[in-house]
């Protein structure tokens, strides 16, 4: 397999362009094109990371949001997942009710936050359940998906090898399912952590969103900036991970 | 499939038809409800009885107040379509039609998209205020993303041959774009506006319930701080029922130009 360099000119491109951002907005907002008081310098943003991390508990507030998007993530399995599959057994249910999972998929439901702290009240409970409605239906309808494109000559391999029901979930369905549940898992996590920073970030409570709302609310402009950088990157490197996974996973089905 | 065929044999004994067994799970989920509104395990109004969300639907929709934050609300979400989609559509087409501009951005696009743009809102409020020119950005920014994606995977999927055929047609750089490249990846482009607007809706509200004094996002939050809990079922069911139609009705759109993803959000 030909190997690729690793400074491609696409990469020396992609750095290039965001290192030449930076020095032209550097270069606005110290000769004031740009108002230093809306945006702040970019050496600035770079040196209050360090501040950021250390003053304001990052580590702390890190672990918090991981916290509330595992929690939610383990609720997500174990409806999730169940569900799909209950709606795969029984194929009236499932046409009944599957538009009904793709349009909750669908809806805004973050929208109905202010509904939820009524329910769950200001605590982490109301955020890790709003991370589980975000998440839940497109981990059901991958999970539909992947049994239902289960190849047939599979089936019919397990039928001639006289496999109980348990026996061919166990050895047939599931492992033929388990990379589009992957990318259910990965669609539902994906908007789990979203959510879940979004209302830190709204109800100005939790971990990373919180930070951003409190930097933001004491006009620590370098602050805010570094923690939305700090956020991002976060963000990135989950999605990465992600990716980088259930492509593995799909080079191994 | 066969096993699809064989597991589903077994409620098809129960002779219900799909139309009733929606009927059934709806009558369930809303008797559900109103036996707890009416159990008095939650504070007063907290799951407000099913005739008191009506009443709350009727109130809302007879009222002039709705509308003029309905039409705050509708002027923001054009405008940020109208610009997120077209800086989407342009950046999309740069990175389809460039193999060294996708390599060099599309990954960050990609790994951008899904991050939670509200997180921007402290941002945009110092660059645009606190009226809607922080809201409109939002909502812009929330769309880009989806349609530069999908505009970037539609213009790569337009076969080489239809490009081939306009060339020996002698086509223009405009006529090829219009005639060709444009009509081949609609279904991709209508996907994204889809998305695109799923995402706009959300972006805009969240950040009218965050910081505003007129719209619907503002109307939400407005009732749950005065605790007027019908009312807030009743936007929440306007707004998400909105979302949902215009969502469906381009799907089905997109499906009409042959193709439609599923998914959408943030």
């Amino acid at each position: 397999m030909k190997r690729v360099p690793i400074i491609s000119p696409a990469f020396l491109l992609s750095i290039g362009t965001i290192a030449g951002l930076l020095v032209i907005m550097q270069a606005l907002i110290m000769t004031e094109i740009v108002s230093p008081y809306v945006v702040p310098l970019p050496s600035d943003i770079a040196a209050s990371f360090w501040r950021v991390i250390v003053e304001e508990g990052v580590p702390g507030r890190f672990a918090v949001t991981v916290g509330e998007t595992f929690a939610a993530s383990l609720l997500i399995l174990i409806v999730g997942i169940p569900v799909g599959l209950l709606l795969y057994r029984f194929g009236k249910l499932r046409l009944a009710f599957e538009p009904w999972l793709a349009a909750m998929a669908a809806a805004p439901l973050v929208l109905a936050y202010p509904l939820f702290l009524v329910l769950f009240g200001r605590s982490s409970l109301t955020i890790i359940i709003i991370g589980f409605t975000a998440g839940v239906a497109p981990v059901a309808l991958k999970t539909i998906e992947g049994f239902t494109s289960t190849r047939r000559v599979l089936i019919d391999v397990g039928r001639s090898f006289r496999l109980t029901p348990a026996q061919e979930f166990r050895q047939i369905l599931l492992p033929a399912a388990l990379p589009q549940i992957f990318v259910g898992l990965r669609l539902g996590l994906i908007f789990c952590l979203i959510n879940i920073v979004g209302v830190e970030f709204l109800i100005n409570l939790g971990g990373l969103g919180q930070l951003i709302n409190d930097l933001a609310e004491r006009y620590d402009l370098p602050g805010t900036y570094a923690a939305i950088c700090f956020v991002v990157c976060v963000s990135i490197l989950f999605f990465a991970v992600l990716d980088r996974g259930e492509k593995w996973l799909q080079r191994r089905g | 499939m066969a096993a699809t065929t064989r597991v589903t044999a077994a409620p098809a004994r129960l002779n219900l038809s799909v139309s009733a067994i929606r009927v059934i799970g709806a009558v369930v989920i809303l008797g559900i409800w109103q036996l707890l509104a009416l159990s008095g395990l939650f504070f007063r109004d907290v799951v407000p009885p099913l005739q008191n969300i009506a009443g709350g639907l009727i109130k809302l929709l007879g009222s002039g107040a709705f509308y003029a934050n309905l039409a705050v609300t509708g002027f923001e979400l054009i405008l940020a379509l109208a610009i997120g989609g077209i800086a989407g559509l342009v950046v999309g087409l740069l990175l389809g039609s460039r193999a060294l501009l996708s390599d060099a951005y599309e990954s960050w696009l990609s790994y951008l998209g899904p991050t939670p743009k509200i997180i921007l809102f402290p941002v945009m409020i110092m660059l645009f205020g606190v009226d809607s020119g922080s809201k409109i950005a939002m909502g812009a920014i929330s769309c880009f993303f989806p349609i530069a994606i999908s505009v970037a995977a539609g213009m790569r999927g337009v076969d080489p041959t239809l490009r081939r055929v306009g060339r020996s047609l002698q086509a223009n750089s405009w006529q090829m774009f219009f005639k060709i490249e444009l009509p081949a990846m609609a279904a991709p482009l209508v996907n994204g506006v889809r998305l695109g607007f799923g995402v706009a809706v959300i972006g805009t509200l969240l950040a009218e319930t965050k910081l505003s004094n007129q719209g619907i996002g503002f109307m939400i939050i407005n009732a749950y701080t005065r605790f007027d809990m019908p009312q807030m079922y009743a936007l929440l069911i306007v707004t998400i029922t909105f979302a949902a139609v215009v969502n469906a009705f381009a799907e089905r759109i997109a499906k009409r130009f042959g193709g439609a993803g599923s998914g959408r959000k943030p």
